[in-house]
């Protein structure tokens, strides 16, 4: 069996454990990167993509909102490149409380979040497609984040910086204990069934709402993490370019985020028990699309792309005796597991939002370093992350732009999402992976209005083209990726989408007889 | 722009399945690859603009603006009209060549070479001075350049009056009949007044098309504006508008509304909506039995283009069912889509030979049909096929015109023949041969 030694093993490859990967190999340490699936697989890419100014929790969390604004302020340095300044608007709409405005503004001033008045019809003249009632606006600096590009930014830092090594697909199957001391990991490659142990001197949870299951291995009891579903619906094309908030206590269904070529309507809350329910029900699609025209009159029209289901982790500590040590304002919970359990070389982090992300990352370090006894200091707010020393923030035009410069000397493979045939060779070599979901999560590979219909048997025939696959290995590649892009399809199969699924379904199932090919 | 139009038109890329039917008829991508296509710069590079980033793309500047993409698309995305956005927002930013600002004003021109017609025609057949022009302005040397008449339509329209009858129409005549071609003009009234319309000539000017398919959308919507207040008031009073310039009568009925965002303008609104090809209102007439049908023979063979804009009428090809009529016509109906010209596109150095080939279809269907000439609504597209095959064009009404055996166009000018404008064609068409 193959072995590893390390400072840091980090259990959860989605933002946060991406992060501290590299606020950990900032500082000088170690790092080992290991998830179940692919990076941002789980909650961080399963979110609607907004980079909160805080402006959401300024009534109901004042803390958070102060987390937020300073997190918010931080990203936009560091991580550039990941983030789109769309700018937010928080507005009044026939069917808020028009009081909540006050309260609204009155926080905004108490946390220190940027906010600005601003004229209705002013708003209604930059966003034509919003409810013609507004009655009040508010600018807030809010944006959109890539969560895939950011996990990959700072999985690659970590890489660069002190030679991280990443290890997508590989689940931790036993946390070793000596003792009162955690000393490791058994970890397995999901893909291939081969076993790595990894002896680290300090090893990190971050795997959110699995984040019971991990401790359970290490033996720790009590870590509780009530898993709360959402889902959020895509739609075809951005109906607004700024992100549109609700000036309401926050709840389900207030929120529209602009992000790429899509905007994203968010989300509900719905109690689950597994982590890994990706329940989709029709209620909840109907209720979001009716808060959509709540913001957008005519939403229901608009075309719909794909719903998904992300799960946020809700801490609760169930240990007796140590509930007083979770500041309960906090949206995100450190568990350093010698504190609180007596157990050494293990720390958790859990909860939390995107946005915050490099703070729970720093604040997981300096646990870490504490557990090492060595001081070494946390750079990640100054440091930019790989692709951002610029400063530069992403343009929704760049691909375009791209694709005009290489119009006469590159193949498109897939045309909503512009990606050349030679970006997608490029990633498949650097990768090695023949999921092509992992290609969609890097490259947006048929994220677009078709959802894979012409650009999936043109990625499959490429892959299997490359690096000599088999033809069975390319046909399950090319299922594998049909049946995943299906999920997210079928509960909005209604207009515009339907008429896609139709087209798609002639071509995988009529021209290309999918359903008998071999694998 | 109106925002609300435009995110109606934006919206409607959501009905875009990827089908590639558009890609497939468009004339001009598949003549060249520096214009990927509709599909590519309509509903899916749309996705990726946002108002207040720079435009990206060159390759829009390459797309001609024929339309053939929304016609076909089954699933009513509007991809010229996105397209014509992205192209006038490039142009806005990259600034408009001085060659397209002066070729996009039809009016200007036939102005100052009118009166000097005789030079003026010799000048812009000489070679060295095409070739000159050509360094300087951009303007291909061989692009086909039409004469400039020497007189103008509204020259005989001032001494013209209609003998009153029960139907009214007001005549838009545009300005391809204004300067170079007259005789249509003439012949274009006297076929509707010899169907019993009393045919009322306002002064008026340009519709703007060439502004805005060179992306001078201000300008375009100024001349359209214009054009809308002097055809208005008859329209008001009840009288239809007919024009023989297929692709200006699409402008007034619905390019300017849509691709301008004057759908709100309320003269721009009534024009538009009692704005009639003359082939249509002629069918229209025949349909209720009250178009005359009494005819002579024309014993040839002429082959019929329905030149892209026309097809944008939605209107089918009323110019074939009367031509129909004709006793003795053979007409020979030529499906390849596009001449390739589009108006001012293909007289542009960096686009002629991209014109040519998209034409080259029409250009061999015409060649073996065996027509001695080729009937076409638009002037444009004549001039283009008149050049590309040393075949006399002419536009169908004068084909009804010869039918119905009026009196000869021009009669009352010095400078016209009685020999009809089919004759003097080929002699022009003959003349280039030899120059």
């Amino acid at each position: 069996m193959a072995g590893l030694s390390t400072d840091v093993l980090v259990i959860g490859g989605g933002a946060t454990g991406a992060g501290v990967a590299w606020d950990a190999a900032l500082r000088g340490l170690h790092v080992v990167l290991a998830d179940r699936a692919d990076l941002g697989e789980g909650t961080s890419g399963r979110f609607h993509g907004l980079l909160h100014s805080g402006g959401r929790y300024v009534v109901k969390d004042p803390l958070a909102a102060e987390e937020c604004i300073a997190e918010n302020r931080i990203l936009r340095r560091i991580a550039a490149d990941c983030i789109e300044d769309t700018g937010g608007l928080f507005v009044t709409t026939p069917s808020d409380d028009p009081a909540y405005a006050e309260r609204f503004a009155e926080g905004c001033r108490a946390t220190g979040v940027d906010c600005e008045e601003v004229e209705p019809a002013e708003v209604l003249r930059e966003e034509p497609r919003l409810h013609p009632g507004i009655s009040r606006a508010f600018r807030v600096p809010d944006a959109n984040i890539d969560a895939w590009k950011t996990a990959w930014a700072l999985a690659r830092g970590a890489h660069e910086r002190s030679g991280a090594r990443v290890l997508p697909y590989h689940a931790a199957e036993a946390i070793h204990r000596r003792g009162d001391q955690v000393v490791g990991a058994r970890l397995r490659d999901v893909r291939t069934g081969d076993e790595l142990e990894v002896e680290a001197r300090v090893t990190v949870n971050a795997t959110g709402a699995w984040a019971g299951r991990i401790a359970g291995l290490a033996g720790i009891e009590g870590v509780r993490v009530l898993p709360g579903r959402g889902i959020m619906i895509a739609m075809n094309h951005r109906l607004v370019n700024t992100v549109v908030n609700r000036c309401q206590m926050p709840t389900d269904g207030d929120i529209l985020v602009p992000i790429r070529t899509v905007c994203v309507m968010g989300t509900t809350d719905v109690h689950t028990d597994d982590p890994d329910d990706q329940t989709v029900a029709e209620d909840e699609v109907q209720a979001m699309l009716e808060d959509g025209e709540r913001l957008v009159p005519g939403f229901r029209r608009a075309r719909a792309l794909r719903v998904w289901t992300g799960v946020r982790p809700l801490f609760q500590d169930t240990k007796e005796g140590v509930a007083s040590t979770r500041d309960v304002t906090r949206a995100h919970t450190l568990l350093d597991h010698a504190e609180r359990d007596g157990v050494g070389g293990f720390v958790t982090i859990t909860g939390g939002k995107l946005t915050t992300f490099r703070l729970m990352a720093e604040e997981t370090v300096d646990a870490v370093c504490r557990h090492l006894g060595e001081e070494r200091p946390c750079t990640t707010a100054t440091e930019p992350l790989p692709g951002s020393e610029d400063g530069e923030h992403y343009m929704l035009g760049e691909r375009l732009a791209r694709r005009e410069d290489g119009l006469l000397d590159d193949q498109l493979v897939c045309e909503c999402e512009l990606v050349t045939r030679r970006k997608l060779e490029e990633a498949m070599r650097r990768r090695g992976t023949s999921n092509l979901d992992d290609f969609r999560r890097v490259l947006r590979l048929g994220m677009g209005p078709c959802q894979g219909g012409f650009c999936m048997y043109r990625a499959a025939g490429i892959m299997h083209g490359l690096d000599g696959m088999s033809a069975e290995q390319a046909n399950a590649a090319l299922l594998g990726f049909l049946v995943e892009r299906w999920k997210g399809v079928w509960p909005i199969l209604y207009g515009d989408q339907l008429r896609q699924a139709r087209l798609d379904d002639w071509i995988f199932q009529g021209v290309l007889d999918v359903g008998h090919l071999r694998e | 722009m109106t925002e609300v139009l435009h995110e109606l038109l934006r919206g409607s890329l959501d009905h875009c399945v990827k089908c590639t039917i558009c890609e497939t008829a468009c004339p001009f991508s598949n003549a060249t690859p520096l214009f990927p296509g509709p599909k590519y710069a309509g509903p899916q590079a749309e996705r990726y603009r946002v108002e207040d980033e720079p435009s990206v793309e060159w390759s829009v500047d390459y797309c001609s603006g024929c339309g053939i993409c929304t016609q076909v698309c089954p699933q009513g995305v509007k991809i010229a009209e996105l397209n014509a956005q992205a192209r006038h927002k490039r142009k806005q930013e990259s600034g408009v060549p001085l060659r397209d600002r002066l070729i996009a004003r039809p009016t200007v021109l036939g102005r100052l070479g009118t009166p000097v017609a005789p030079l003026a025609n010799a000048t812009l057949r000489s070679r060295p001075f095409r070739a000159a022009v050509e360094r300087a302005f951009g303007v291909h040397r061989d692009a086909p350049v039409p004469r400039f008449a020497g007189r103008t339509f509204r020259s005989f329209a001032r001494r013209h009056s209609s003998p009153p009858a029960s139907r009214r129409v007001v005549y838009f005549h545009g300005c391809g009949t204004e300067y170079y071609e007259p005789d249509v003009g003439e012949k274009t009234v006297a076929v509707l007044e010899h169907n019993g319309f009393q045919v009322e000539i306002p002064k008026q000017g340009c519709c703007g098309l060439p502004l805005q398919s060179n992306g001078l959308f201000d300008d375009a919507r100024k001349y359209v504006l214009r054009l809308a207040r002097a055809l208005a008031p008859q329209a008001r009073d009840g009288a239809l508008i007919v024009g023989n310039a297929t692709s200006c009568t699409l402008m007034l009925k619905r390019e300017a509304r849509e691709i301008l965002g004057l759908a709100d303008d309320p003269e721009l609104k009534l024009v538009s909506e009692r704005t009639y090809d003359v082939c249509e209102l002629l069918l229209e007439l025949h349909d209720r039995g009250e178009l005359k049908t009494h005819m002579q023979p024309v014993n040839e063979v002429v082959a019929y283009h329905a030149p892209c804009q026309q097809q944008g009428h939605w209107i089918g090809k009323p110019a074939l069912e009367l031509l129909d009529l004709v006793p003795g016509l053979e007409v020979r109906e030529l499906d390849a889509r596009c001449c390739g010209i589009a108006g001012t596109y293909g007289l542009k150095r960096e686009k002629y030979d991209i014109a040519m080939a998209t034409g080259a279809d029409l250009f061999r269907q015409i060649g073996a049909s065996q027509a001695g000439s080729v009937a076409c609504d638009s002037e444009t597209c004549r001039w283009q096929i008149e050049h590309a095959t040393n075949k006399p064009s002419a536009h169908p009404i004068e084909l009804l015109h010869r039918a119905y055996g009026l009196p000869p166009a021009g009669a009352d000018s010095k400078r016209s023949t009685l020999r009809g404008v089919m004759t003097r064609n080929v002699e022009r068409v003959r003349n280039r041969a030899r120059t």
